[in-house]
C-alpha cells in the first residue's frame, strides 16, 4: 500500500442484496488487502443473512429497510461516505467477483489526482473474464454509445469496480441514476467534467448465486439504459453537494 | 345542410352522469379521503363535461367545428378521454415523486440507523439496560 493511500480516509462501498455466501469474504478480503479502510456493505433489503455476515466479518451495515435497488443502495453509501468526511471511496460488488488486489490499479489515478473517478475495466486490456454472446453483444453496443456521448473512449460501462474522489462523491450523493447506475453514472461524470479514467483490471465469475442480469432481460435492459441515456442528454444538470466549512 | 343535432336523452344521461361524478368527487374531499391538491383536475373534469353535457347548442357547434358531422356526442367521449389521460399522466408523476421521496427516506433511516447503533456502541452504560440501536433493529421488518 502507498503512503499516499494510507493518508487518507478512505471507505470501501459494498452494495448486497441476499449475499450471504459471499459477502463475509468480501470484506475479509477488502479488510485483509487494507486494514485502515472501512468497509462499508450496503444490505439492499435483504432476507437473508447479509447484515449479520458482514457485521460478523469487520463491516459497517447500512440496512435499507427494502430493497431500493442496485443505484438506491450505493448512493446510500456515497451519501454516507460524503457526510462521514471520507476522502476516497471505492465501490465494489457484494457477489465476490471484483478481486481486492486489484484495488491499488483503481485507485492509483484518483490518488495521484489524475482523475475524479476511475473504474475498473474487464476489457480495457485485462483478462480473465469471459461473459456470453448476448451479454457481449450488449457491453460492445453501450460502450460504443458511451464513448460517443461522452467523447472519450470507454470499454466498460457496467463496471461497479470504481474509486472517487470527493467531488465525484458529492456528485453521486446529490444524484445518483437508479436502475443501472453505471452507464448513466459515467455520462452524468463527464457531464459535469470530472476525470473519468479506466483502468484494466481483472475480475472473477460469480461464485454463488445469480447475476441480477439474466441473458432474456438483457434486451428489456439495453431498451431501459439507452432511453434513460438518450433522455438524459436533454436533463439539466443537477447541483453538487458543497462542502460545508 | 343542417348540422346534426345532440338526442336530449343523451344530454340528460351525460348531464347526470358528470354531476354525479362532481358529487362523488366533493363528497371525497369534504371527507378527506381525497386530498384538493390531486382532486383540481378531476373536479375540472366534471365542470367541462357538465357543461359540454347540458349546454346542447355549445356542443352541436364544437362538433362542427371539429368537423364531427355525424354525432356530436361523440365528443363528448373524446373530451372525457383526454381529462383520463390527463389525470394518469398526473398521477404517474405523483408516483415518481412518492418513490423518489421513498428512497431518500429509507436511505436517511439506514444511515441513521447505523450511527445511532455507533452511538450506543460508544456509550459505556446505557441509561436503561437496552441499547437503542439493537431494540432498533429487533423491531419487525416485513
Amino acid at each position: 500500500m502507498s503512503p499516499e493511500l494510507a493518508a487518507l480516509r478512505r471507505i470501501a462501498i459494498v452494495p448486497a442484496f441476499n449475499e450471504e455466501q459471499n459477502i463475509a469474504r468480501v470484506v475479509a478480503e477488502l479488510l485483509d488487502f487494507d486494514r485502515g479502510l472501512d468497509v462499508l456493505v450496503v444490505s439492499d433489503g435483504s432476507a437473508d443473512q447479509t447484515a449479520e455476515n458482514a457485521e460478523a466479518a469487520g463491516a459497517r451495515v447500512l440496512r435499507l429497510p427494502f430493497n431500493l435497488g442496485i443505484g438506491g443502495a450505493v448512493q446510500t453509501g456515497f451519501r454516507y461516505a460524503w457526510e462521514q468526511g471520507y476522502e476516497l471511496a471505492v465501490r465494489c460488488d457484494g457477489d465476490g467477483q471484483h478481486i481486492p488486489s486489484e484495488l491499488p490499479k483503481v485507485v492509483a489515478p484518483v490518488i495521484e489526482g489524475s482523475a475524479d473517478i476511475a473504474v475498473g475495466s474487464r476489457f480495457a486490456g485485462g483478462d480473465g473474464y469471459q461473459s456470453s454472446g448476448a451479454r457481449r453483444i450488449g457491453i460492445r453496443l453501450l460502450a460504443a454509445v458511451v464513448s460517443a456521448i461522452a467523447r472519450q473512449r470507454v470499454t466498460d460501462t457496467t463496471s461497479g469496480f470504481q474509486a472517487l474522489n470527493r467531488r465525484a462523491l458529492g456528485l453521486f450523493a446529490a444524484d445518483y441514476p437508479h436502475d443501472y447506475p453505471e452507464v448513466e453514472g459515467m455520462v452524468m461524470t463527464i457531464r459535469h467534467r470530472l476525470r473519468l479514467v479506466e483502468v484494466p483490471v481483472r475480475m472473477r465469475e460469480r461464485e454463488h448465486g445469480q447475476s441480477s442480469i439474466t441473458a432474456l432481460r438483457s434486451v428489456y435492459y439495453m431498451a431501459k439504459v439507452l432511453t434513460a441515456l438518450f433522455i438524459g442528454l436533454f436533463r439539466r444538470n443537477v447541483v453538487p453537494l458543497e462542502e460545508t466549512t | 345542410m343542417i348540422a346534426a343535432q345532440t338526442p336530449l336523452k343523451v344530454s340528460i344521461a351525460a348531464t347526470a352522469a358528470s354531476l354525479v361524478l362532481l358529487l362523488v368527487v366533493f363528497e371525497l374531499v369534504r371527507s378527506r379521503r381525497l386530498r384538493e391538491r390531486y382532486a383540481l383536475l378531476w373536479l375540472l373534469t366534471g365542470i367541462v363535461l357538465v357543461v359540454l353535457s347540458a349546454w346542447r347548442g355549445g356542443l352541436n357547434t364544437i362538433a362542427a367545428q371539429l368537423g364531427v358531422r355525424g354525432y356530436p356526442p361523440a365528443v363528448l367521449f373524446a373530451v372525457g378521454l383526454l381529462f383520463v389521460i390527463l389525470v394518469l399522466l398526473h398521477y404517474s408523476t405523483v408516483i415518481s415523486r412518492l418513490s423518489d421521496e421513498n428512497v431518500v427516506l429509507a436511505q436517511r433511516l439506514a444511515i441513521l440507523e447505523l450511527e445511532v447503533s455507533s452511538l450506543a456502541a460508544q456509550e459505556p452504560d446505557p441509561p436503561n439496560g437496552e441499547p437503542v440501536a439493537a431494540a432498533a433493529r429487533e423491531a419487525p421488518t416485513s
